[in-house]
Protein backbone atom coordinates (compact mmCIF):
# COMPACT_ATOMS: atom_id res chain seq x y z
CA UNK A 1 0.00 0.00 0.00
CA UNK A 2 2.09 2.73 -0.92
CA UNK A 3 -0.35 5.51 -0.55
CA UNK A 4 -0.61 4.57 3.14
CA UNK A 5 2.58 4.21 4.07
CA UNK A 6 3.42 8.03 4.11
CA UNK A 7 2.49 9.21 7.54
CA UNK A 8 1.11 13.15 7.48
CA UNK A 9 3.01 14.67 9.62
CA UNK A 10 0.07 15.98 11.85
CA UNK A 11 1.68 17.81 14.57
CA UNK A 12 4.58 19.20 12.67
CA UNK A 13 3.48 22.52 10.82
CA UNK A 14 5.66 23.42 7.90
CA UNK A 15 6.57 26.05 8.53
CA UNK A 16 7.50 26.88 11.87
CA UNK A 17 8.98 30.21 13.19
CA UNK A 18 12.80 28.90 14.36
CA UNK A 19 13.45 28.42 17.94
CA UNK A 20 13.60 31.67 20.31
CA UNK A 21 16.60 32.76 22.21
CA UNK A 22 15.16 32.48 25.62
CA UNK A 23 16.67 33.29 28.67
CA UNK A 24 15.06 30.55 31.48
CA UNK A 25 12.40 31.34 33.64
CA UNK A 26 13.28 31.07 37.50
CA UNK A 27 10.99 30.20 39.96
CA UNK A 28 12.05 31.88 43.28
CA UNK A 29 8.53 30.88 44.77
CA UNK A 30 9.24 27.64 43.85
CA UNK A 31 12.43 27.42 46.60
CA UNK A 32 10.47 28.86 49.00
CA UNK A 33 7.55 26.05 48.79
CA UNK A 34 10.43 23.47 48.47
CA UNK A 35 11.77 24.83 52.19
CA UNK A 36 8.68 25.05 53.92
CA UNK A 37 7.61 21.59 52.94
CA UNK A 38 11.34 20.09 54.14
CA UNK A 39 10.86 21.76 57.50
CA UNK A 40 6.88 20.04 58.34
CA UNK A 41 8.35 16.99 56.85
CA UNK A 42 11.35 17.25 59.69
CA UNK A 43 8.70 18.17 61.97
CA UNK A 44 6.19 15.35 61.37
CA UNK A 45 8.71 12.88 61.36
CA UNK A 46 10.20 13.84 64.49
CA UNK A 47 6.74 13.69 66.05
CA UNK A 48 6.15 10.38 64.92
CA UNK A 49 9.15 9.02 66.09
CA UNK A 50 9.70 10.95 69.47
CA UNK A 51 6.21 11.52 70.67
CA UNK A 52 5.17 8.94 73.40
CA UNK A 53 1.67 9.11 72.39
CA UNK A 54 2.06 7.11 69.52
CA UNK A 55 3.56 3.58 70.91
CA UNK A 56 4.27 1.81 68.13
CA UNK A 57 5.07 -1.38 69.78
CA UNK A 58 1.26 -1.24 71.22
CA UNK A 59 -0.10 -0.37 67.76
CA UNK A 60 1.91 -3.18 66.13
CA UNK A 61 1.36 -5.41 68.12
CA UNK A 62 -2.65 -4.54 68.46
CA UNK A 63 -2.35 -5.20 64.59
CA UNK A 64 -0.66 -8.57 65.08
CA UNK A 65 -3.84 -9.74 67.56
CA UNK A 66 -6.13 -12.82 65.76
CA UNK A 67 -9.01 -11.78 66.08
CA UNK A 68 -8.08 -8.66 64.28
CA UNK A 69 -6.63 -9.99 61.51
CA UNK A 70 -9.84 -11.99 61.48
CA UNK A 71 -11.74 -8.77 61.42
CA UNK A 72 -9.63 -7.07 58.74
CA UNK A 73 -9.88 -10.47 56.33
CA UNK A 74 -13.36 -11.37 57.09
CA UNK A 75 -15.25 -7.92 58.13
CA UNK A 76 -13.26 -5.74 56.01
CA UNK A 77 -11.93 -7.07 52.99
CA UNK A 78 -14.05 -10.12 52.12
CA UNK A 79 -17.40 -7.96 53.07
CA UNK A 80 -15.76 -5.53 50.79
CA UNK A 81 -15.49 -8.30 47.75
CA UNK A 82 -18.99 -9.36 48.11
CA UNK A 83 -20.80 -6.55 48.44
CA UNK A 84 -18.80 -5.05 45.50
CA UNK A 85 -20.05 -8.36 43.66
CA UNK A 86 -23.38 -7.98 44.06
CA UNK A 87 -23.05 -4.29 43.60
CA UNK A 88 -21.61 -4.39 40.34
CA UNK A 89 -23.61 -7.19 39.24
CA UNK A 90 -26.96 -5.65 40.31
CA UNK A 91 -25.78 -2.25 38.96
CA UNK A 92 -24.95 -3.36 35.37
CA UNK A 93 -28.57 -4.71 35.41
CA UNK A 94 -30.09 -2.42 36.94
CA UNK A 95 -28.63 -0.04 33.89
CA UNK A 96 -29.46 -2.52 31.22
CA UNK A 97 -33.31 -2.78 32.51
CA UNK A 98 -33.36 1.20 32.77
CA UNK A 99 -32.42 1.73 29.45
CA UNK A 100 -34.49 -0.83 27.94
CA UNK A 101 -37.42 -0.15 26.02
CA UNK A 102 -39.52 -2.11 28.01
CA UNK A 103 -41.04 0.81 31.02
CA UNK A 104 -42.15 -1.83 33.48
CA UNK A 105 -38.33 -2.55 33.57
CA UNK A 106 -36.96 0.78 33.42
CA UNK A 107 -39.31 1.76 36.03
CA UNK A 108 -38.35 -0.73 38.30
CA UNK A 109 -34.47 -0.22 38.07
CA UNK A 110 -35.36 3.63 38.80
CA UNK A 111 -37.49 2.88 41.52
CA UNK A 112 -34.80 0.25 42.95
CA UNK A 113 -32.54 2.98 42.71
CA UNK A 114 -34.36 5.52 44.74
CA UNK A 115 -35.17 3.91 47.14
CA UNK A 116 -31.72 2.58 48.03
CA UNK A 117 -29.49 5.52 47.20
CA UNK A 118 -32.03 7.76 49.65
CA UNK A 119 -31.26 5.57 52.90
CA UNK A 120 -28.26 6.19 54.80
CA UNK A 121 -26.00 3.03 54.80
CA UNK A 122 -25.89 3.11 58.70
CA UNK A 123 -29.84 2.88 58.79
CA UNK A 124 -29.40 0.11 55.82
CA UNK A 125 -27.33 -2.17 58.02
CA UNK A 126 -29.43 -1.41 61.08
CA UNK A 127 -32.91 -2.10 59.49
CA UNK A 128 -31.13 -5.30 57.26
CA UNK A 129 -30.09 -6.73 61.02
CA UNK A 130 -33.83 -6.80 61.98
CA UNK A 131 -35.19 -7.76 59.13
CA UNK A 132 -35.82 -11.12 60.67
CA UNK A 133 -38.62 -10.18 62.35
CA UNK A 134 -40.82 -10.12 58.78
CA UNK A 135 -40.24 -13.49 58.64
CA UNK A 136 -41.29 -15.03 61.56
CA UNK A 137 -41.33 -18.49 60.07
CA UNK A 138 -38.44 -18.35 57.56
CA UNK A 139 -37.74 -17.74 54.28
CA UNK A 140 -38.65 -20.84 51.70
CA UNK A 141 -37.89 -21.24 48.48
CA UNK A 142 -40.22 -23.05 46.18
CA UNK A 143 -43.89 -22.19 44.26
CA UNK A 144 -45.12 -18.58 45.39
CA UNK A 145 -48.34 -18.43 46.92
CA UNK A 146 -48.45 -22.22 47.29
CA UNK A 147 -50.69 -22.30 50.21
CA UNK A 148 -53.87 -20.52 48.08
CA UNK A 149 -53.13 -22.71 45.25
CA UNK A 150 -53.36 -25.97 47.30
CA UNK A 151 -56.05 -25.04 49.18
CA UNK A 152 -58.12 -23.78 45.99
CA UNK A 153 -57.26 -27.09 44.46
CA UNK A 154 -58.10 -29.10 47.66
CA UNK A 155 -54.92 -30.80 48.39
CA UNK A 156 -52.49 -30.87 51.57
CA UNK A 157 -48.57 -30.50 52.12
CA UNK A 158 -46.92 -27.86 50.79
CA UNK A 159 -44.64 -26.74 47.64
CA UNK A 160 -41.08 -25.62 49.45
CA UNK A 161 -38.23 -26.88 48.44
CA UNK A 162 -36.09 -25.39 51.15
CA UNK A 163 -36.75 -23.05 54.27
CA UNK A 164 -33.80 -20.59 55.62
CA UNK A 165 -33.82 -19.00 58.70
CA UNK A 166 -34.55 -15.79 58.47
CA UNK A 167 -32.76 -14.72 61.90
CA UNK A 168 -29.66 -16.47 60.43
CA UNK A 169 -30.06 -14.38 57.03
CA UNK A 170 -30.53 -11.39 58.44
CA UNK A 171 -27.71 -11.65 60.79
CA UNK A 172 -24.17 -11.01 61.11
CA UNK A 173 -22.06 -10.61 57.45
CA UNK A 174 -24.72 -12.17 55.23
CA UNK A 175 -27.14 -9.12 56.43
CA UNK A 176 -24.16 -6.73 55.62
CA UNK A 177 -23.13 -7.62 52.71
CA UNK A 178 -26.78 -7.68 51.51
CA UNK A 179 -26.99 -3.93 52.74
CA UNK A 180 -24.13 -3.13 51.21
CA UNK A 181 -24.15 -4.82 48.08
CA UNK A 182 -27.79 -3.16 47.61
CA UNK A 183 -26.90 -0.11 48.44
CA UNK A 184 -23.81 -0.31 45.61
CA UNK A 185 -26.08 -1.63 43.09
CA UNK A 186 -27.96 1.74 43.07
CA UNK A 187 -25.08 3.49 42.87
CA UNK A 188 -23.36 1.47 40.18
CA UNK A 189 -26.79 1.76 37.83
CA UNK A 190 -25.83 4.95 37.41
CA UNK A 191 -22.32 4.30 36.73
CA UNK A 192 -22.91 1.44 34.04
CA UNK A 193 -25.94 3.26 32.65
CA UNK A 194 -22.91 6.42 31.71
CA UNK A 195 -20.80 3.71 30.96
CA UNK A 196 -23.51 1.88 28.40
CA UNK A 197 -24.49 5.29 26.89
CA UNK A 198 -21.09 6.49 25.79
CA UNK A 199 -20.22 4.08 23.89
CA UNK A 200 -21.28 4.70 19.95
CA UNK A 201 -24.69 3.42 19.24
CA UNK A 202 -22.97 2.21 15.63
CA UNK A 203 -20.95 -0.76 17.83
CA UNK A 204 -24.66 -1.95 18.78
CA UNK A 205 -25.62 -1.64 15.16
CA UNK A 206 -22.85 -3.21 13.39
CA UNK A 207 -23.08 -6.19 16.13
CA UNK A 208 -26.66 -6.35 15.26
CA UNK A 209 -26.01 -6.28 11.59
CA UNK A 210 -23.70 -9.19 11.94
CA UNK A 211 -26.62 -11.27 13.24
CA UNK A 212 -26.17 -11.01 17.00
CA UNK A 213 -29.27 -11.21 19.69
CA UNK A 214 -29.18 -8.19 22.20
CA UNK A 215 -27.44 -9.76 24.82
CA UNK A 216 -24.60 -11.14 22.60
CA UNK A 217 -24.62 -7.09 21.74
CA UNK A 218 -24.55 -6.41 25.06
CA UNK A 219 -22.16 -9.05 26.27
CA UNK A 220 -19.71 -8.86 23.87
CA UNK A 221 -19.28 -5.25 22.61
CA UNK A 222 -21.20 -2.60 24.31
CA UNK A 223 -20.16 -3.87 27.83
CA UNK A 224 -16.31 -4.42 27.65
CA UNK A 225 -16.41 -0.81 25.91
CA UNK A 226 -18.50 0.49 28.46
CA UNK A 227 -16.22 -1.04 31.17
CA UNK A 228 -13.21 1.85 30.20
CA UNK A 229 -15.68 4.63 31.54
CA UNK A 230 -17.17 1.82 34.16
CA UNK A 231 -13.98 1.34 35.98
CA UNK A 232 -12.60 4.43 37.21
CA UNK A 233 -15.57 5.66 39.14
CA UNK A 234 -16.11 2.06 40.23
CA UNK A 235 -12.31 2.03 41.78
CA UNK A 236 -13.87 5.15 43.76
CA UNK A 237 -16.62 2.64 45.10
CA UNK A 238 -14.67 -0.39 45.72
CA UNK A 239 -12.17 2.30 48.43
CA UNK A 240 -15.31 3.95 49.49
CA UNK A 241 -16.98 0.68 50.13
CA UNK A 242 -13.66 -1.21 52.17
CA UNK A 243 -13.85 1.83 54.65
CA UNK A 244 -17.93 1.63 54.70
CA UNK A 245 -17.31 -1.98 56.17
CA UNK A 246 -16.65 -0.33 59.09
CA UNK A 247 -20.46 0.93 59.58
CA UNK A 248 -21.21 -3.13 60.03
CA UNK A 249 -21.53 -2.38 63.50
CA UNK A 250 -24.83 -1.43 62.90
CA UNK A 251 -26.03 -4.75 62.04
CA UNK A 252 -24.43 -5.50 64.39
CA UNK A 253 -21.55 -7.71 63.37
CA UNK A 254 -18.30 -7.58 65.46
CA UNK A 255 -15.92 -9.44 63.73
CA UNK A 256 -14.90 -6.47 62.13
CA UNK A 257 -11.46 -4.75 62.14
CA UNK A 258 -12.11 -1.58 64.06
CA UNK A 259 -14.82 -2.66 66.63
CA UNK A 260 -11.39 -5.35 67.28
CA UNK A 261 -9.15 -3.06 67.81
CA UNK A 262 -11.34 -0.91 70.04
CA UNK A 263 -12.02 -3.29 72.03
CA UNK A 264 -8.38 -3.81 72.46
CA UNK A 265 -8.01 0.01 73.28
CA UNK A 266 -10.78 -0.02 75.85
CA UNK A 267 -8.99 -3.47 77.50
CA UNK A 268 -5.95 -1.23 77.95
CA UNK A 269 -6.84 2.34 77.72
CA UNK A 270 -5.11 3.56 75.15
CA UNK A 271 -7.56 5.15 72.08
CA UNK A 272 -4.62 6.91 70.26
CA UNK A 273 -3.00 4.00 69.05
CA UNK A 274 -5.74 1.83 67.73
CA UNK A 275 -6.70 5.10 65.48
CA UNK A 276 -3.15 4.66 63.87
CA UNK A 277 -3.59 1.11 63.99
CA UNK A 278 -6.70 1.19 62.31
CA UNK A 279 -5.62 4.17 59.92
CA UNK A 280 -2.83 2.04 58.82
CA UNK A 281 -4.88 -1.19 58.01
CA UNK A 282 -6.93 1.23 55.71
CA UNK A 283 -4.07 2.88 53.89
CA UNK A 284 -2.76 -0.37 53.13
CA UNK A 285 -5.96 -2.37 51.71
CA UNK A 286 -6.72 1.60 49.77
CA UNK A 287 -3.20 0.94 48.38
CA UNK A 288 -3.28 -2.63 47.44
CA UNK A 289 -7.18 -1.64 45.88
CA UNK A 290 -5.58 0.97 43.57
CA UNK A 291 -2.78 -1.37 41.84
CA UNK A 292 -5.37 -3.66 41.20
CA UNK A 293 -7.48 -0.47 39.58
CA UNK A 294 -4.47 -0.10 37.17
CA UNK A 295 -4.31 -3.47 35.77
CA UNK A 296 -7.99 -2.98 35.38
CA UNK A 297 -7.79 -0.04 33.26
CA UNK A 298 -4.76 -1.49 31.58
CA UNK A 299 -6.57 -4.26 30.76
CA UNK A 300 -10.00 -2.20 29.25
CA UNK A 301 -8.24 0.57 27.87
CA UNK A 302 -7.01 -2.09 25.26
CA UNK A 303 -7.32 -0.79 21.96
CA UNK A 304 -8.27 2.46 22.70
CA UNK A 305 -4.54 3.51 22.16
CA UNK A 306 -3.80 5.40 25.41
CA UNK A 307 -0.25 4.56 24.86
CA UNK A 308 0.04 4.08 21.18
CA UNK A 309 0.87 7.58 19.72
CA UNK A 310 -0.73 6.86 16.00
CA UNK A 311 -4.06 6.15 17.76
CA UNK A 312 -4.57 10.10 18.93
CA UNK A 313 -4.53 11.43 14.85
CA UNK A 314 -6.94 11.23 12.39
CA UNK A 315 -8.08 8.93 10.83
CA UNK A 316 -5.59 8.05 7.61
CA UNK A 317 -2.52 9.48 9.09
CA UNK A 318 0.11 6.81 9.18
CA UNK A 319 0.01 3.44 7.36
CA UNK A 320 2.14 0.73 7.48
CA UNK B 1 -36.58 -15.58 -7.59
CA UNK B 2 -35.01 -12.01 -6.45
CA UNK B 3 -32.63 -12.14 -3.62
CA UNK B 4 -34.46 -8.92 -2.32
CA UNK B 5 -37.47 -7.80 -3.12
CA UNK B 6 -38.96 -4.63 -1.31
CA UNK B 7 -42.56 -3.99 -1.68
CA UNK B 8 -44.20 -0.54 -1.32
CA UNK B 9 -41.95 0.45 1.62
CA UNK B 10 -43.18 3.07 3.83
CA UNK B 11 -40.77 4.69 6.77
CA UNK B 12 -41.14 8.17 8.77
CA UNK B 13 -39.54 9.37 11.22
CA UNK B 14 -42.45 11.08 13.01
CA UNK B 15 -44.11 13.31 10.82
CA UNK B 16 -41.08 12.81 8.87
CA UNK B 17 -42.20 10.52 5.65
CA UNK B 18 -38.78 9.71 4.40
CA UNK B 19 -39.68 6.71 2.11
CA UNK B 20 -42.88 7.02 0.37
CA UNK B 21 -43.53 3.69 -1.41
CA UNK B 22 -40.59 2.28 -2.89
CA UNK B 23 -40.49 -1.08 -4.74
CA UNK B 24 -37.36 -2.54 -6.33
CA UNK B 25 -35.48 -5.77 -6.71
CA UNK B 26 -32.14 -7.18 -6.23
CA UNK B 27 -31.09 -10.36 -8.32
CA UNK B 28 -28.55 -13.18 -7.36
CA UNK B 29 -24.88 -12.21 -8.45
CA UNK B 30 -26.11 -8.36 -9.12
CA UNK B 31 -24.51 -4.99 -7.95
CA UNK B 32 -27.25 -2.02 -7.85
CA UNK B 33 -25.88 1.36 -6.73
CA UNK B 34 -27.98 3.80 -4.97
CA UNK B 35 -27.52 7.42 -5.65
CA UNK B 36 -29.33 10.58 -4.76
CA UNK B 37 -29.05 13.83 -3.03
CA UNK B 38 -28.37 14.00 0.60
CA UNK B 39 -31.34 13.20 2.79
CA UNK B 40 -33.22 11.60 0.34
CA UNK B 41 -33.63 8.29 2.02
CA UNK B 42 -30.38 6.07 0.82
CA UNK B 43 -29.37 5.54 4.06
CA UNK B 44 -32.77 4.59 5.46
CA UNK B 45 -33.56 2.41 2.91
CA UNK B 46 -30.25 0.54 3.59
CA UNK B 47 -31.07 0.21 6.94
CA UNK B 48 -34.70 -1.22 6.15
CA UNK B 49 -33.11 -4.14 4.35
CA UNK B 50 -31.70 -5.82 7.25
CA UNK B 51 -34.14 -4.04 9.31
CA UNK B 52 -32.17 -1.37 11.50
CA UNK B 53 -34.79 0.21 11.10
CA UNK B 54 -38.52 -0.48 11.12
CA UNK B 55 -40.69 0.22 8.10
CA UNK B 56 -43.89 1.31 8.83
CA UNK B 57 -45.01 -0.19 5.77
CA UNK B 58 -44.48 -2.67 2.78
CA UNK B 59 -42.24 -5.64 3.17
CA UNK B 60 -39.09 -6.61 3.10
CA UNK B 61 -38.36 -10.25 1.25
CA UNK B 62 -35.09 -11.75 1.61
CA UNK B 63 -34.61 -15.29 -0.86
CA UNK B 64 -38.69 -15.83 -0.35
CA UNK B 65 -38.87 -14.96 3.65
CA UNK B 66 -40.44 -11.90 4.29
CA UNK B 67 -38.40 -10.13 7.42
CA UNK B 68 -40.46 -7.62 8.07
CA UNK B 69 -43.12 -10.32 9.30
CA UNK B 70 -42.98 -10.34 13.42
CA UNK B 71 -42.70 -14.28 13.40
CA UNK B 72 -39.43 -13.93 11.62
CA UNK B 73 -36.38 -14.82 13.19
CA UNK B 74 -34.45 -11.42 12.92
CA UNK B 75 -30.96 -12.22 13.92
CA UNK B 76 -30.83 -15.24 11.01
CA UNK B 77 -31.93 -13.04 8.65
CA UNK B 78 -29.07 -10.79 9.49
CA UNK B 79 -26.94 -13.43 9.40
CA UNK B 80 -27.18 -13.77 5.66
CA UNK B 81 -26.50 -9.79 5.02
CA UNK B 82 -23.25 -8.30 5.84
CA UNK B 83 -23.42 -4.39 6.46
CA UNK B 84 -20.90 -1.48 6.17
CA UNK B 85 -21.38 1.35 7.82
CA UNK B 86 -19.63 4.99 6.43
CA UNK B 87 -18.24 5.03 9.87
CA UNK B 88 -16.42 1.53 9.73
CA UNK B 89 -17.76 0.64 13.04
CA UNK B 90 -14.98 -1.51 13.29
CA UNK B 91 -15.07 -2.96 17.41
CA UNK B 92 -12.07 -1.12 18.75
CA UNK B 93 -11.45 -3.60 21.88
CA UNK B 94 -10.96 -6.00 19.78
CA UNK B 95 -8.00 -6.86 17.19
CA UNK B 96 -8.41 -6.67 13.10
CA UNK B 97 -8.93 -10.78 13.64
CA UNK B 98 -10.81 -11.01 16.52
CA UNK B 99 -13.68 -7.80 14.62
CA UNK B 100 -13.86 -10.97 12.05
CA UNK B 101 -14.20 -13.90 14.76
CA UNK B 102 -16.26 -12.50 17.36
CA UNK B 103 -19.41 -13.28 15.36
CA UNK B 104 -18.32 -16.26 13.44
CA UNK B 105 -17.72 -17.51 17.31
CA UNK B 106 -21.05 -16.55 18.92
CA UNK B 107 -23.68 -16.32 16.56
CA UNK B 108 -22.72 -19.49 13.64
CA UNK B 109 -21.20 -21.38 16.45
CA UNK B 110 -17.68 -22.23 14.41
CA UNK B 111 -15.00 -23.41 16.45
CA UNK B 112 -12.12 -21.28 17.08
CA UNK B 113 -9.92 -22.83 14.41
CA UNK B 114 -12.65 -22.89 11.75
CA UNK B 115 -13.55 -18.82 12.61
CA UNK B 116 -9.62 -17.91 12.55
CA UNK B 117 -9.06 -19.71 9.25
CA UNK B 118 -12.63 -17.91 7.78
CA UNK B 119 -11.23 -14.60 9.49
CA UNK B 120 -7.33 -14.92 8.12
CA UNK B 121 -8.64 -15.72 4.59
CA UNK B 122 -11.07 -12.73 4.25
CA UNK B 123 -7.74 -10.42 5.72
CA UNK B 124 -5.99 -11.56 2.82
CA UNK B 125 -9.06 -11.03 0.37
CA UNK B 126 -8.93 -6.97 1.02
CA UNK B 127 -5.37 -7.30 1.84
CA UNK B 128 -4.52 -6.59 4.85
CA UNK B 129 -2.68 -10.04 5.82
CA UNK B 130 0.14 -7.86 7.87
CA UNK B 131 -2.83 -6.60 10.12
CA UNK B 132 -4.24 -9.32 11.41
CA UNK B 133 -3.11 -8.16 15.20
CA UNK B 134 -3.57 -4.70 14.76
CA UNK B 135 -6.33 -2.54 16.91
CA UNK B 136 -8.52 -0.55 14.54
CA UNK B 137 -7.21 2.54 16.22
CA UNK B 138 -3.83 1.79 14.73
CA UNK B 139 -4.97 1.68 11.22
CA UNK B 140 -5.70 4.42 8.74
CA UNK B 141 -9.31 4.90 7.74
CA UNK B 142 -8.58 2.60 4.36
CA UNK B 143 -7.60 0.00 6.19
CA UNK B 144 -9.84 -0.02 9.14
CA UNK B 145 -12.61 0.37 6.55
CA UNK B 146 -10.95 -3.21 4.64
CA UNK B 147 -11.56 -4.87 8.25
CA UNK B 148 -14.72 -3.87 7.93
CA UNK B 149 -15.85 -5.64 4.56
CA UNK B 150 -13.74 -8.12 5.90
CA UNK B 151 -15.43 -8.53 9.36
CA UNK B 152 -19.13 -8.47 6.95
CA UNK B 153 -17.49 -11.21 4.86
CA UNK B 154 -16.12 -13.81 7.26
CA UNK B 155 -20.14 -14.58 7.72
CA UNK B 156 -20.72 -15.63 4.31
CA UNK B 157 -23.44 -13.58 3.77
CA UNK B 158 -25.53 -13.79 -0.16
CA UNK B 159 -25.84 -9.99 0.10
CA UNK B 160 -23.45 -7.31 1.33
CA UNK B 161 -24.87 -3.62 2.01
CA UNK B 162 -22.36 -0.73 1.49
CA UNK B 163 -23.53 2.59 2.72
CA UNK B 164 -21.18 5.45 1.44
CA UNK B 165 -17.88 3.03 2.56
CA UNK B 166 -15.39 5.50 1.07
CA UNK B 167 -17.54 8.86 2.07
CA UNK B 168 -15.25 9.33 5.49
CA UNK B 169 -12.37 8.61 3.64
CA UNK B 170 -9.49 10.72 2.59
CA UNK B 171 -8.89 11.06 -1.25
CA UNK B 172 -5.82 8.94 -1.40
CA UNK B 173 -7.67 6.00 0.82
CA UNK B 174 -10.48 5.49 -1.46
CA UNK B 175 -9.30 3.73 -4.04
CA UNK B 176 -7.41 0.48 -2.17
CA UNK B 177 -11.19 0.37 -0.74
CA UNK B 178 -13.19 0.81 -4.23
CA UNK B 179 -10.55 -1.82 -5.44
CA UNK B 180 -11.82 -4.62 -3.23
CA UNK B 181 -15.59 -4.00 -3.74
CA UNK B 182 -14.64 -4.22 -7.86
CA UNK B 183 -12.85 -7.76 -6.83
CA UNK B 184 -16.12 -8.45 -4.97
CA UNK B 185 -18.43 -7.72 -7.38
CA UNK B 186 -16.08 -9.55 -9.95
CA UNK B 187 -16.37 -12.53 -7.42
CA UNK B 188 -20.18 -12.65 -8.00
CA UNK B 189 -21.27 -11.20 -4.61
CA UNK B 190 -24.53 -9.69 -4.71
CA UNK B 191 -24.12 -5.57 -3.71
CA UNK B 192 -26.18 -3.05 -2.67
CA UNK B 193 -23.96 0.30 -2.89
CA UNK B 194 -24.98 3.52 -1.93
CA UNK B 195 -22.13 6.06 -3.10
CA UNK B 196 -21.27 9.09 -4.61
CA UNK B 197 -18.86 7.79 -6.33
CA UNK B 198 -20.02 8.06 -10.07
CA UNK B 199 -17.08 6.22 -11.93
CA UNK B 200 -17.20 3.29 -9.59
CA UNK B 201 -21.15 3.15 -10.09
CA UNK B 202 -21.06 3.44 -14.23
CA UNK B 203 -17.95 0.87 -14.29
CA UNK B 204 -19.01 -1.88 -11.76
CA UNK B 205 -23.14 -1.24 -10.83
CA UNK B 206 -25.08 -3.93 -13.40
CA UNK B 207 -27.93 -1.27 -12.15
CA UNK B 208 -28.03 2.45 -10.80
CA UNK B 209 -31.04 3.35 -9.03
CA UNK B 210 -31.23 7.17 -8.22
CA UNK B 211 -33.68 8.46 -5.61
CA UNK B 212 -34.86 12.07 -4.39
CA UNK B 213 -37.79 12.77 -2.46
CA UNK B 214 -38.16 9.28 -0.80
CA UNK B 215 -38.95 7.48 -4.15
CA UNK B 216 -37.12 6.02 -6.74
CA UNK B 217 -36.89 8.51 -9.82
CA UNK B 218 -35.06 6.33 -12.45
CA UNK B 219 -33.54 2.76 -12.65
CA UNK B 220 -31.80 1.62 -15.25
CA UNK B 221 -28.20 0.21 -16.35
CA UNK B 222 -25.25 2.45 -15.92
CA UNK B 223 -24.72 4.00 -18.88
CA UNK B 224 -28.52 5.03 -19.37
CA UNK B 225 -29.26 6.75 -15.84
CA UNK B 226 -25.50 8.16 -15.24
CA UNK B 227 -24.82 8.96 -19.31
CA UNK B 228 -27.84 9.61 -20.37
CA UNK B 229 -30.59 10.61 -17.59
CA UNK B 230 -34.18 10.66 -18.92
CA UNK B 231 -35.65 12.62 -15.85
CA UNK B 232 -34.56 16.35 -15.25
CA UNK B 233 -34.62 16.11 -11.52
CA UNK B 234 -31.30 12.87 -12.09
CA UNK B 235 -29.74 15.27 -14.72
CA UNK B 236 -30.04 18.40 -12.39
CA UNK B 237 -27.94 16.04 -9.67
CA UNK B 238 -25.82 14.59 -11.96
CA UNK B 239 -24.79 17.90 -13.32
CA UNK B 240 -23.92 19.06 -9.35
CA UNK B 241 -22.30 15.89 -8.63
CA UNK B 242 -19.80 15.74 -12.01
CA UNK B 243 -18.95 19.29 -11.97
CA UNK B 244 -19.18 20.31 -8.19
CA UNK B 245 -17.97 24.08 -9.41
CA UNK B 246 -21.05 24.69 -11.49
CA UNK B 247 -22.92 26.73 -10.28
CA UNK B 248 -26.98 26.69 -11.15
CA UNK B 249 -27.71 29.92 -12.92
CA UNK B 250 -30.00 31.73 -10.87
CA UNK B 251 -33.16 32.93 -12.65
N1 LIG C 1 -32.84 8.04 13.16
C1 LIG C 1 -33.47 9.09 12.55
N2 LIG C 1 -34.33 9.85 13.25
C2 LIG C 1 -34.98 10.88 12.67
N3 LIG C 1 -34.82 11.25 11.39
C3 LIG C 1 -33.96 10.54 10.62
C4 LIG C 1 -33.24 9.43 11.17
N4 LIG C 1 -32.47 8.90 10.20
C5 LIG C 1 -32.69 9.65 9.10
N5 LIG C 1 -33.58 10.63 9.35
C6 LIG C 1 -34.08 11.61 8.36
O1 LIG C 1 -34.44 10.90 7.21
C7 LIG C 1 -34.10 11.65 6.05
C8 LIG C 1 -33.31 10.77 5.11
O2 LIG C 1 -32.09 10.42 5.74
P1 LIG C 1 -31.06 9.44 5.06
O3 LIG C 1 -29.94 9.31 6.03
O4 LIG C 1 -31.73 8.20 4.64
O5 LIG C 1 -30.58 10.24 3.80
P2 LIG C 1 -29.43 9.91 2.77
O6 LIG C 1 -30.06 9.84 1.45
O7 LIG C 1 -28.68 8.72 3.23
O8 LIG C 1 -28.53 11.20 2.86
P3 LIG C 1 -26.92 11.32 2.86
O9 LIG C 1 -26.49 11.26 1.44
O10 LIG C 1 -26.68 12.66 3.46
O11 LIG C 1 -26.38 10.21 3.69
C9 LIG C 1 -33.37 12.88 6.54
O12 LIG C 1 -34.28 13.96 6.47
C10 LIG C 1 -33.02 12.58 7.95
O13 LIG C 1 -33.07 13.75 8.72
MG1 LIG D 1 -26.72 8.39 4.09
Amino acid sequence: MSTETEARPADAAPDRPGAINAVPVRHPGRWVAIAVIVVLVAMLVHLLVTNKAFDWSFVFEAMNQQPVINGFLKGTLLVTVLSMVVGVGGGVVLAVMRLSDNPILSGVSWVFTWFFRSIPRYILLFTMGTLGILFPQGIAFGIPFDWKIIDWLGMSGDWRFFTLDANQVFTGLVAGVIGLGLSEAAYMAEIARAGIMSVDPGQAEAAEALGMSRGKVMRRVVLPQAMRVIVPPTGNETIAMLKDTSLLLAVPVIGELFYQLQSIGSTYYKTFPIAVAATLYYLAATSVLMVGQYFLERHFGRGFGNKAPRAARPAGAGGA
Amino acid sequence: MALVEIKSLHKSFGSNHVLRGIDFTVEQGEVVCVIGPSGSGKSTLLRCVNLLETPQEGQVIVRGEDITHPDCHLDEARQQIGMVFQQFNLFPHLSALANCTVAQRTVLKRPAEEADRVARANLERVGLSDKIEAYPAQLSGGQQQRVAIARALSMDPALMLFDEPTSALDPELVGDVLTVMRKLALDGMTMLVVTHEMAFAREVADRVVFMDGGVIVEQGPPAEVIGNPKEERTRTFLRRVLDPTHVEPTP
